[in-house]
């Protein structure tokens, strides 16, 4: 079970096991930590799991599909390294990956 | 005042086969939704995307389903009342009042929310001083076209409610179309008209950047935008348009007294009623263990909601369990010889 840390806007941070197969969304919502709201569910229809994923690890990942960073569009405060967290299956080449959410979700 | 045996909130899929379990057992229903149009979700978030676990449909999209629950419920004649939330819930008696921002009043012995993840409403722009202008020069919605004649108006999104606008109102204004990045997202012909009258100098396109701030008193004069290479630049600006999609919101549901578990309601699953008698709760919206936000959870929960429903519209007749295939009572209310 890979390590995932979740850091807020401001600057605080929870380190959490994440099981391999759920996504970042779920690895949050399941240990309850703030700032994901993810309303729709995981369906990829909202933008309320957002979260800036740092940048060594933003470019490991696999490339985001159209249809995620046409959602990104919606997000509060879209930036370049901007993320669906519902979209981040996560596995043992996740181990230490650490991702921020914004200040809000909406 | 409206009377009715059960008031839905929410058109989305469950709100709508709710109708279909009530009027089959002879109840009537009105339905009251805050976007303009039926569907709730399947409609708005996903209207073509191809959904597969509805039973015996292999694949149909949001708006599909969407048709074919409407034609599933038209024998019942129900009465939509859209572009209206339910701001109060009341008791009065053995039944419930609803009151609506549009002033409606309606009164029924039983509410079934199946509002899924609450209203649906604009989503704003994040700077702190844009609400200050919002509705006077910051409009997320065009309802009246004349408005923007002959003005200097900044469009913000990148989606196709952006694109159209800024197609149509260039026709009479100046528009600025600002996005966050090169790419928009529209239909095809939309995007090479925009393209072409950029070249006319009729809209100015401005990517990748994100808004800075407003300038401006009581209406706005101008705005700055900063570009992702650091430049900034001011733009004359009467009117800004601001297209980033829909969010969802409890709402004042969270009001109503009901127990909840983070924005959902608790229920109980035997009859899918809240803490308060004759209200239920169906679909995305409710909770209870082992709830899984599918389409087709929500149709059994109302199925057995509208039993309750039932008993407490109807207090001195007898609950009777009928199949369609065999009972003429309800082939009758759906319109069958």
């Amino acid at each position: 079970m890979p390590k995932i840390t979740y850091k807020d806007s401001s600057g605080g941070s929870k380190t959490i096991d994440v099981e391999n197969g759920l996504t970042v969304m779920e690895g949050a919502i399941q240990n309850e930590i703030p700032g994901i709201d993810a309303d729709c569910g995981g369906s990829m229809a909202c933008a309320t799991c957002h979260v800036y994923v740092e940048e060594e690890w933003f470019n490991k990942l696999p490339k985001a599909e159209d249809a995620e960073v046409d959602m990104i569009d919606m997000a509060f405060e879209p930036k370049k390294n901007s993320r669906l967290s519902c979209q981040i299956i996560v596995g043992d080449e996740l181990e230490g990956l650490v991702v921020t959410t914004p200040e809000k979700q909406t | 005042m409206k009377k009715t045996d059960v008031i839905i909130i929410g058109a989305g899929p469950v709100g709508l086969f709710a109708i279909h379990q009530l009027g089959i057992k002879g109840l009537d229903a009105i339905v009251i939704d805050n976007l303009d149009k039926v569907g709730g979700q399947c409609i708005e978030l996903y209207p073509d995307k191809p959904i597969y676990d509805i039973p015996a449909v292999p694949e149909c999209t949001g708006e599909e389903l969407t048709k074919k629950l409407l034609e599933q419920i038209k024998p019942f004649k129900t009465k939509f009342f859209l572009n209206e939330r339910v701001d109060e819930v009341k008791k009065d008696n053995e039944n419930w009042i609803v009151n609506t921002n549009n002033n409606n009043q309606f009164s029924a012995p039983n509410i079934i929310i199946a509002g899924g993840v609450g209203s649906f409403e604009p989503r704003k722009l994040s700077l702190k001083d844009a609400e200050k202008f919002e509705e006077t020069s910051l409009f997320y919605a065009v309802r009246n076209k004349e408005k923007f004649k002959n003005k200097n108006i900044s469009i913000f999104g990148g989606g196709d409610s952006a694109l159209d606008w800024a197609l149509e109102l260039s026709k009479f204004s100046k528009i600025n179309l600002i996005h966050r990045r090169e790419e928009f997202r529209g239909a095809p012909h939309t995007l090479s008209e925009i393209k072409k009258l950029e070249k006319e100098g009729k809209i100015s396109i401005k990517t990748p950047c994100q808004l800075s701030s407003i300038e401006g008193d009581k209406n706005i004069t101008s705005i700055t935008i900063k570009f992702d290479n650091g430049k900034t630049e001011k733009i004359e600006t009467d009117y800004i348009l601001s297209f980033f999609g829909l969010i969802m919101k409890l709402g004042p549901i969270a009001e109503w007294g009901l127990n909840m578990s983070k924005k959902t309601i608790d229920v109980n699953p035997e009859n899918f009623e809240t803490n308060k008698k004759g209200i239920f709760a169906a679909g995305d919206i409710c909770t209870y263990p082992g709830k899984l936000k599918l389409i087709l959870s929500g149709f059994h929960e109302v199925a057995l909601a509208s039993v309750e429903c039932f008993k407490r519209a109807r207090p001195n007749e007898k609950y009777r369990f009928e199949f369609t295939t065999s009972s003429k009572t309800i082939q009758g209310r759906l319109g069958k010889k």
